[in-house]
């Protein structure tokens, strides 16, 4: 993810940024709150600039308290507006978990329709950082297990813009996960030319391959972009599919790239045990059995509390051990078959 | 160590000036909570105002023992009755003009009703329907909120951006005395503060959280001493003198509208009844205490006071009676007929736009209740098969599908 010569280019931090400015120019009920988001621009730095250009009533720093912070938006969708909130930290955002789960997720399907909950909740999440305790935290499961909302994270620069875009555009609620460890990745990007993003709830192919799949999302999509790479040298020809969103999940795109290849491993930084990537396996069980060569893997952080960060690289799904995950995909049953010359892919 | 090194040259440090970012004294409440009933003051109070509050604590305190009724019935799952409490729950809803919002919880559905809200639909979640029976931006009333005191910062929210629009529109927020327990609650009250929102928050002090009583609620001199800290003004009322707890909310709504920020009031009142039909009250509290509270009731205060001052009599009583007798026999009525829900709504507010996985669950509910239905059908044909009519093989069909 380079930037390509004579394009212009920008962090994924940047592209959020302008993603927030924009919006916030193009619709007057767009209004961004949370901690140390006026003056200093949030701690990331991601609402750079707002408070100067909108007003510190458009970027409003609010007491130090996300349940408060979470249920004043509820009560300003509720008149109309479009309340973008940042919670500082994935581990910080747990105080509005009740507000999430009582009230923005509920509040369109309680009032059958009449009070909608056009709220993004922006979470910095994830590890890789050297975070202390309390910083590095995946909980998209969480939020998953909450009927209700949606949950996305963009794994690339563009889609930060456009998936933020997307998200505060949704008359629903989004849980808008933003892989910290990406914040600074630099790529390719005209915020005057964006990308288009397909609404949320599509997934992408980010690398066409024919012997496996690799189905990741946010932080883990470069560590599997890097994987596939490498795996070349092995002979595997692997499919990388970025989620962008689970939930709505695209499942679509998901089934019809295992059916495909007959094989696939999830990869994701939260915990595996209660994890998106047994929901992901499970759904390809259903849909996709017949085409399966080997049992779908999962490459997932260690069911432990997030690591101290001088233990984390020990923690988190890295490339040899999506490597070792693809190297276990039963792939004797297929010299078996007898299917020299077709690759590694699907042996009939 | 520089200075130790210069003894000559130490002076001792002084902080930067302090002082209180706002004075506390005019924050704090009353020494005793306000009256007006059985005062000098009532002399002055407007007889037609006078006539207004006892119609709708009449209406008010028949609703109550109709709903209550309803769960014995079963047409309710359960009623958080405001019995004792219907000054306070009226009053709020007299004090705010109709562009206020009010933000009620479980226990304040007379309060949605005195504000004109159709009783049928303020009970729709007690009934084990549908969360909110009418749409909250018609009526300016919130949904009923359970989780307690997570419906103040949504008063918070809702009046900030009001104000950031340029309307004058005040938000009424009621807890309880446990509900102040709550981090919910202090987060509303601190935001309200900073932002200077035009809030009210009425909390009533019904002396019970279902069976905790107050001592174990809170070390605080009062609720209302609580506002102080937030740097906002604390007041103390009767919470059984209607046109006292009126008085108080409508100066705390003007004083809300006119810029003058967020109002803390604790009204003190008394929970008659058991926390719901669910509870047994015997367990927690003595005969005696509720006797006590009985004998000062909202109700009967205002009835003596208009009757004294000969604003009411005989006929008078018995035409608020007769009206109130009115409304519940409607509430009885409409609420002995069956709701009609179709189990397939229960997919249709989850997203504004269906998700796959969720279309695919309606088709799995629709497949089921079709099956169910021509079973039903099936079970008809097979009672007349018994009767000896041909079609026996119908049932047999009907199961078939319902496979």
């Amino acid at each position: 993810m380079t930037a390509a010569v004579g394009q212009q280019s920008a962090t994924m931090a940047q592209a959020l940024n302008r993603a927030l400015r924009d919006a916030m120019a193009e619709d007057p009920a767009v209004h961004v709150l949370g901690e140390d988001v006026g003056a200093l621009g949030g701690v990331f730095r991601i609402t750079d600039g707002l408070a100067k250009e909108f007003g510190e009533d458009r970027c409003t720093d609010t007491p130090l308290a996300e349940a408060g912070i979470l249920g004043s938006a509820v009560g300003m969708a509720m008149y109309g507006l479009r309340p973008v909130v940042e919670m500082q930290f994935d581990a910080f955002a747990y105080p509005a978990l009740e507000q999430l789960v009582s009230h923005v997720a509920k509040m369109r399907n309680r009032t059958r329709g009449a009070l909608p909950m056009p709220v993004t909740v922006r979470v910095p999440y994830g590890g890789g950082i050297g975070g202390v305790e309390h910083h590095s935290d995946s909980s998209e499961a969480l939020y998953l297990a909450t009927p209700g909302l949606q949950v996305v994270t963009p794994g690339t620069v563009a889609d930060a813009y456009g998936l933020l875009r997307a998200a505060i555009a949704s008359d629903d609620p989004v849980i808008f996960l933003e892989p910290k460890r990406l914040y600074w990745s630099k790529a390719a990007f005209s915020p005057e030319q964006p990308e288009p993003v397909p609404g949320i709830g599509t997934a992408v192919v980010r690398r066409p391959g024919s012997s496996a799949t690799l189905i990741t999302y946010g932080p883990s999509l470069p560590v599997c972009l890097e994987a596939a790479e490498a795996a070349t040298a092995e002979g595997w020809d692997l499919e990388v599919i970025d989620l962008r969103s689970l939930m709505p999940l695209d499942e679509e795109t998901v089934c019809a790239s295992v059916r495909r290849t007959g094989r696939a491993v999830i990869v994701h930084e939260a915990s595996g045990f209660g994890g998106p990537g047994g929901e992901l396996a499970a759904r390809i069980g259903e849909r996709c059995f017949h085409y399966l060569q080997a049992p779908v893997l999962r490459v997932t952080g260690f069911d432990i509390p997030y690591p101290p960060p001088m233990l984390e690289k020990h923690h988190l799904p890295g490339v040899d051990r999506v490597l070792d995950a693809v190297a276990r995909l039963q792939w004797e049953s297929e010299w078996t078959e007898g299917s020299e010359g077709s690759g590694r892919g699907w042996p009939w | 160590m520089t200075v130790l090194e210069q003894p000559g040259s130490f002076r001792p440090s002084s902080p930067p000036p302090w002082q209180p970012r706002t004075d506390p004294a005019p924050l704090l409440p009353d020494a005793e909570p306000y009256r007006l009933l059985g005062t000098e003051a009532a002399d002055e109070l407007d007889p037609a105002l006078l006539r207004r509050l006892y119609g709708q604590l009449v209406r008010g305190r028949r609703y109550n023992a109709q709903a209550t009724a309803l769960t014995r019935q079963g047409r309710l799952a359960v009623y958080p009755s405001s019995a004792g409490q219907e000054a306070c729950q009226v009053a709020a809803a007299l004090a705010l003009e109709d562009r206020d919002w009010l933000f009620p919880s479980y226990r304040d559905t007379l309060a949605a009703v005195a504000r004109g809200l159709d009783p049928v639909q303020a009970l729709t979640l007690l009934r084990g329907d549908w969360h909110t029976g009418y749409d909250p931006r018609e009526t300016r009333v919130a949904p009923l909120c359970t989780p307690l005191a997570t419906q103040l910062p949504h008063a918070v929210g809702l009046a900030h951006a009001a104000r950031l629009k340029g309307d004058e529109v005040v938000a009424l927020a009621m807890v309880g005395d446990g509900g102040s327990s709550e981090g919910d609650f202090h987060e509303a009250l601190n935001f309200a503060a900073v932002w200077r929102a035009p809030v009210v928050f009425l909390l009533q002090n019904n002396g019970f959280a279902i069976s905790v009583p107050l001592s174990k609620q809170t070390a605080a001199p009062s609720f209302a001493h609580k506002a102080v800290g937030y740097g906002m003004p604390g007041r103390l009322v009767d919470g059984n003198d209607a046109p006292a707890v009126h008085r108080v909310l409508t100066e705390a709504v003007r004083r809300a509208r006119t810029g003058g920020g967020p109002t803390l009031v604790e009204a003190i009142t008394y929970r008659v009844e058991a926390h719901t039909n669910a509870d047994d009250d015997k367990r927690y509290r003595s005969d005696a205490e509720v006797a006590a509270w009985r004998a000062h009731d909202p109700v009967a205060l205002v009835e003596r006071e208009l009757t004294r001052r000969g604003l009411l009599d005989e006929d008078g009583i018995a035409a608020e009676r007769q009206a109130a007798e009115e409304l519940a026999a409607d509430l009885r009525e409409r609420m002995n007929r069956e709701p009609l829900l179709d189990p397939m709504d229960l997919f249709t507010h989850v997203y504004a736009e269906q998700t796959s996985q969720l279309r695919a669950q309606a088709a799995q509910l629709r497949a089921e209740l079709a099956a169910a239905e021509e079973a039903a059908a099936g079970a008809g044909a097979g009672t007349a098969a018994e009767h000896g009519v041909a079609g026996a093989g119908a049932g047999t069909a009907a199961e078939e599908g319902a496979r």
